[in-house]
């Protein structure tokens, strides 16, 4: 099982629909297994219908606190922000998560965290890269979403996620030949592929093979 | 960037539906944003501008389906989309090129209603689509994905359709069509050679001005125009219906869905079948025109049919007349934006079978 080092805020952005949520989800499991307080924040603005707060039965048994707005998941379409974010940045005891919304206009709900999170200097800003989504299927598409979603947030990515995947067709070979298309972002961005995520059932056929491989517990949309 | 086309691709069903219409020669696009189905757009304002496309967000709907209208009177391929009171807005600028007879497509990425209702899935618009768009003595082609893959595929149908007929065509999808992501290979052979001697397009002084209008002013002439209308309507029934039809041979109780609400029952019926219970499944992926030859033979084969619906009960119609009320037709509905679950289809299929259906 992958060690991930986790910084006390890992933040999720990327194209809509390349996985930040499911990601975001199974990240704060992982960390709640490590440490006390933990929190998963919902700052997407973009997507009113995958949330977050889709998975809130299996945060709530876990004791990780989520924050999103009381209106993710209602009919209430409008791009709000909960107010309990401050304490992202507030609450230095806490290990957070924070699920940014897709591409740039997404991104730019950070804004307003951005000085602090860059002040306290301790995050790691991870960008998720499906190579099986149509806008990102090569190096030079995804670099551009990811120069879009840095200069709409104003913080620098640290790291990729590697979730190539084509949903329930994905196979052990589809990800394994998705480690050149993640490998050469990393080359050309000197950025390091942090991970490697896999749906769970993929993991066993796949260890040893990736390199930092972390199985994913899909999440569900409930209504 | 370059999309090879035959590869699999993830995609979202909006997403899908854009690309195909790209595909199919689509260069204009316009549209206002509404949710579910707002990546058409966002995708779109990201394609078109590389391609040498139009994307043009509007000031509302109806500037929209009147963009729609220009464009489609030059004979260009042309498209809008929205979700269900967007629709309701186009209405008018729907029922002008009907009477124009102009071909387009329009998408309609159904929520929850009436009124604002919600963002959620909804089946709500089936009159509205069918029966009931605008004003007047007209019908659009309906066609209803069950996956994001046919959310591609119709789509290119429907430009073909739309053209072939001069016509528009819709896609009625719902917010899980719009939302959800599946696995898409997108490899047409698109036809895209109809004639379109009518379009305006300059006369380069060599020919009669063509004049594009939905204004008669002789009501003998308007009533020849209604008349030959709807003789092209009659060929569209003859040959364009199209439905699927699952485990219906031995079938003694038949379960109607079309859109997402089919594969919950086909999930329902997957688990009746293992009960040992006589069910499947007719499937209209043309809602106009509704594929009535199956109904009429289901009701002469099965016991009861069941109706699945997201809504209260609006494709039910069609099915009694067409299935011609021998067969007592019963709902299973969620409505709101609530999508049943298989185990709410299945309890009607297991009621059904025990002589339930009233």
């Amino acid at each position: 099982m992958i060690k991930m080092d986790y910084k006390r805020i890992t933040l999720l952005c990327g194209h809509y629909g390349s996985g930040k949520t499911n990601i975001a989800v199974n990240m704060a499991l992982d960390l709640k297994a490590k440490y006390d307080k933990v929190l998963i924040a919902d700052l997407d603005i973009v997507n009113p219908y995958f949330r977050t707060k889709d998975s809130i039965e299996d945060l709530n048994a876990a004791g990780i606190k989520l924050i999103a707005s009381e209106y993710a998941g209602s009919n209430v379409d409008i791009p709000a922000l909960p107010q309990e974010m401050y304490s992202l940045t507030d609450d230095l005891s806490a290990k957070a998560i924070i699920d940014v919304g897709g591409d740039d206009r997404g991104a730019l709900a950070l804004g307003r965290l951005s000085d602090k999170i860059k002040l306290e200097n301790n995050y790691e800003m991870l960008l998720v890269i499906n190579k099986f989504r149509p806008l990102t299927p090569d190096a030079e598409s995804t670099i551009e979403v990811m120069a879009e979603i840095e200069n709409a947030c104003k913080i620098k990515i640290t790291g990729l996620v590697n979730n190539s995947n084509l949903g329930y067709l994905t196979t052990g070979e589809d990800v394994l030949n998705s480690v050149e298309y993640a490998n050469e972002i990393s080359r050309l961005t000197n950025l390091p592929v942090v991970c490697t995520t896999v749906n769970e059932t993929l993991y066993n056929e796949l260890n040893g093979k990736i390199e930092n491989l972390f199985p994913l517990k899909l999440q569900k949309k409930i209504n | 960037m370059v999309l090879k086309m035959a590869d699999k691709v993830l995609m979202k069903g909006n997403e899908a539906i854009a690309e195909a219409a790209i595909l199919a020669g689509c260069r204009h696009y316009f549209g206002y944003p509404i949710t579910p189905q707002t990546e058409i757009a966002a995708y779109m304002a990201k394609r078109m501008p590389k391609i040498g496309g139009c994307f043009l967000q509007a000031e509302s709907e109806i500037a929209a389906i009147n963009m729609v209208y220009g464009v489609a009177a030059t004979g260009k391929r042309v498209m809008t989309s929205s979700s269900s009171p967007g629709i309701s807005l186009k209405g008018e600028g729907i029922s002008y090129l009907a009477g124009a007879d102009l071909p387009s497509l329009i998408v309609n990425v159904q929520r929850g209603g009436p009124g604002l209702g919600g963002i959620q899935p909804s089946q709500s618009d089936y009159f509205q689509a069918t029966k009931g768009a605008a004003h007047g003595d007209f019908h659009m082609l309906v066609l209803a994905p069950a996956s994001v893959q046919e959310m591609a595929d119709l789509t290119v149908k429907g430009f073909e359709l739309a053209d072939k007929y001069r016509m528009t065509a819709m896609v009625l999808a719902d917010g899980t069509m719009g939302q959800m992501m599946e696995p898409v290979s997108l490899d047409y052979d698109v036809k895209n050679t109809v004639e379109k001697p009518w379009a305006t397009t300059g006369t380069n002084m060599e020919r009669e001005h063509n004049i594009v209008n939905s204004l008669f002013l002789s009501p003998e002439k308007l009533e020849e125009e209604n008349f030959k209308r709807y003789d092209r309507y009659k060929l569209i029934e003859e040959n364009e219906t199209m439905y699927e039809e699952y485990m219906m041979d031995d079938a003694e109780i038949c379960v109607s869905a079309f859109g997402i609400a089919s594969r919950v029952a086909k999930n329902a019926i997957n688990e009746a079948r293992a009960m040992g219970i006589k069910v499947g499944l007719i499937r209209p992926i043309t809602l106009w025109p509704f594929p009535k030859a199956p109904f009429k033979k289901a009701g002469e084969q099965v016991k009861s049919i069941i109706s699945v619906e997201l809504s209260m009960g609006q494709m039910i119609e069609d099915i009694r007349l067409a299935s011609e009320c021998k067969v007592p037709v019963t709902l299973c509905n969620r409505a709101g934006g609530m999508i049943p679950t298989p185990e709410q289809v299945l309890e009607a299929i297991v009621n059904a079978n025990n002589g339930g259906a009233k």
